[in-house]
Parts: C-alpha cells; sequence; structure tokens
C-alpha cells in the first residue's frame, strides 16, 4: 500500500463530494480531508450523512468540515446546497459527483419511473452540480471537476440498460465540460470503477457476484479506497494537465 | 460605490463594451458582445461583485439590464434611481 499521509496533497483546497455517506463517496472525502482539504460532505439520507460526518469530525476540525443535506436529483435542493456552501466557504476548488443509483431490470422489464428515476439522479444530479460548481471555480479561474461513471458506462452490461446509458451520459458530460470549461483552468474528468467493494455490490445475488469475480484479471474486488486514490491524483495539481479524461479503476476487468 | 454604478462597471468590463451602452434596455443577444460566452462571464462579475450565487433559472431569465436589476433585487442588491445615481 503507498504511504504518502505525509504531503498534504490538497491543502487548502475545499472539496465536495456528493454520496458522501459511504462507499466511494465516504473514501474520497476522508482520503481528502486527510490531504488538507476542506471537505463538504453531500448526501440525501440524514442518518447517514450524520454517522459519515461524526467519523470524520474525529479527524478534522469542524471548521474544514460541514456536512449538508441534499438530493442531486432535485434541482432546488442542488441549488440550496451550493448557497449553503457559498456561505459557508466562499469558493469550491475540488466537486466530486458521485451520487448514484443502481437498479438492474431487463429492457423489456424495466418502467418508465425507474428510468426517470436512474437519470435523474446519475445524470440530471452530475449536470446540476456541475452548472454551480462550474460558477463558483470560475471566479478562481481554476478547479476541478471528477464525475463518477462506471464501467457499465464503457462496455454496458446485460440487463443493465439504464443504468448503463445513465453512466455513459456521464461519459459525454465530461468531455463536453472539458472542452467548456478549459479556458477557465477548470478540469474535468471521470472515473469509471469495475466492481469495487461497496454496499451496492454486496447486495448482489452470489451467483452474479462469481459471475463478475470470474471476469477480473487481478482476480479480486475493487476497494473504495483504491477508487479514492484516483479521485485524489484528479483532484490535486498531479494531474495539472490531464482533463476530458475518463480512467478505469477495474483490475482489468472484461465485461 | 452606488449599486448602479457597480452594475455598470461589471457590464461594461465583462462584455468589453463602453458604459454608456449599458442601459436598463440593453439586450442579451442584442449587440455581438452579449453572447452566451459573455453572458457566463457577466454572471461570473455580477456574483463576484456583489457576493451572492444566482439560481441557474435567474441566470438564463437575466435578458436584460433592467431585468438584472430586478433579479438582483432579490438577493438583496438594492437599486437606487438612476436620477438619483447621477446626482
Amino acid at each position: 500500500m503507498l504511504q504518502f499521509e505525509h504531503v498534504a496533497l490538497l491543502a487548502g483546497r475545499i472539496a465536495l463530494v456528493t454520496g458522501a455517506a459511504r462507499g466511494i463517496g465516504f473514501a474520497t472525502a476522508k482520503l481528502f480531508a486527510q490531504h488538507g482539504a476542506s471537505v463538504v460532505l453531500v448526501d440525501r439520507h440524514a442518518e447517514r450523512l450524520n454517522s459519515a460526518y461524526q467519523n470524520l469530525r474525529d479527524m478534522v476540525p469542524s471548521e474544514r468540515l460541514m456536512a449538508q443535506l441534499c438530493d442531486v436529483s432535485e434541482e432546488n435542493s442542488v441549488r440550496d446546497a451550493f448557497q449553503a456552501i457559498f456561505g459557508k466557504f466562499k469558493r469550491l476548488d475540488v466537486l466530486v459527483a458521485n451520487a448514484g443509483v443502481l437498479d438492474n431490470a431487463l429492457i423489456g422489464m424495466v418502467s418508465s419511473s425507474q428510468i426517470k428515476c436512474i437519470f435523474e439522479t446519475n445524470t440530471f444530479g452530475v449536470i446540476y452540480c456541475a452548472q454551480y460548481a462550474s460558477r463558483l471555480m470560475a471566479r478562481n479561474r481554476s478547479g476541478s471537476i471528477i464525475n463518477i461513471s462506471s464501467i457499465l458506462g464503457t462496455n454496458g452490461g446485460a440487463g443493465q440498460t439504464v443504468y448503463s446509458a445513465s453512466k455513459s451520459a456521464v461519459i459525454g458530460i465530461t468531455k463536453s465540460l472539458a472542452k467548456e470549461l478549459s479556458s477557465n483552468n477548470i478540469r474535468v474528468n471521470a472515473i469509471a470503477p469495475g466492481f469495487i467493494k461497496t454496499d451496492m455490490t454486496m447486495s448482489m445475488n452470489s451467483e452474479k457476484f462469481n459471475e463478475r469475480m470470474v471476469s477480473i484479471k487481478m482476480g479480486r474486488i475493487g476497494h473504495a479506497d483504491e477508487v479514492a486514490n484516483v479521485a485524489l491524483f484528479l483532484a490535486s495539481d498531479l494531474s495539472s494537465y490531464v482533463t476530458g479524461q475518463t480512467i478505469g479503476v477495474d483490475g482489468g476487468m472484461l465485461i | 460605490m452606488r449599486n448602479h454604478q457597480m452594475l455598470v462597471e461589471i457590464f461594461s468590463e465583462s462584455l468589453g463594451i463602453e458604459q454608456e451602452k449599458v442601459t436598463d434596455d440593453l439586450k442579451y443577444n442584442s449587440i455581438p458582445e452579449w453572447d452566451s460566452v459573455g453572458h457566463m462571464v457577466l454572471v461570473a462579475g455580477l456574483e463576484s461583485k456583489f457576493n451572492i450565487m444566482l439560481d441557474t433559472n435567474d441566470i438564463v431569465d437575466m435578458s436584460s439590464v433592467g431585468i438584472a436589476k430586478e433579479i438582483l433585487a432579490k438577493y438583496g442588491v438594492s437599486f437606487e434611481a438612476e436620477s438619483d445615481a447621477a446626482v
């Protein structure tokens, strides 16, 4: 395991992570805080959000930590969240748009309400957050937006058409925003995680789980920390000339 | 500085136009300088100078200088009458 905690790669930066109460979001928020960032935890589940906040509160002073209840699928909720963040920090340097929902269904079995729900969170939510984040970042002509896509967004998956489509859209958003915002020195990249150990993947049935494991060349499931490490790279100046990219974190997974 | 004069300067600097051109009836897309790119520069200037954060719908609705004043008033930025500003 790499040991680089002694280098504060995000000292003085303000970072916002959506879906921060658990999984990849929480691992990312924690790593960013360890690297000196002030962190805004955004989630729609009040209890989980409070629990995540308390977990980080032991290692981060309160002036560097904020918990903001927000449902990214609701534009007004996103607006209110960013206005609250603006009120506390007055700036934003890093956005990690991680909040997402997974709902698998064969194409003939997927309801319009499922389609709507998945796109509202996974795709519209990314756009709403980018709208407000990019304006805050533009004031300082600097920033990094990191959108969490999925290997299903790059490769697709049987029984996962709608989820895959919502995550493919995230890659399109990333490429377009990278072009649009580059003149303001705002970099926009995506991460496409493979099979990562989270509550979401642990809820799969054993047959499906084993099927996924066989497809991973490195022969093991990934961990949220390993995705967070790539998010740290993209958030920091280590990636100062990287924009419009989608980086797979999948252990050589083939689907 | 009064808010009206500040607004005029923000429009002038953001769009690269003379201050005399900044009147209430100046409309979005009525001059080449106030296109969508100029609009976002203008928004950044307004937010930064007045220390506010605008709703996305308000940004889209900001179709003239006069309407910009009405929208900014919702965020607590008040404008004196132009005759007062000239005194």
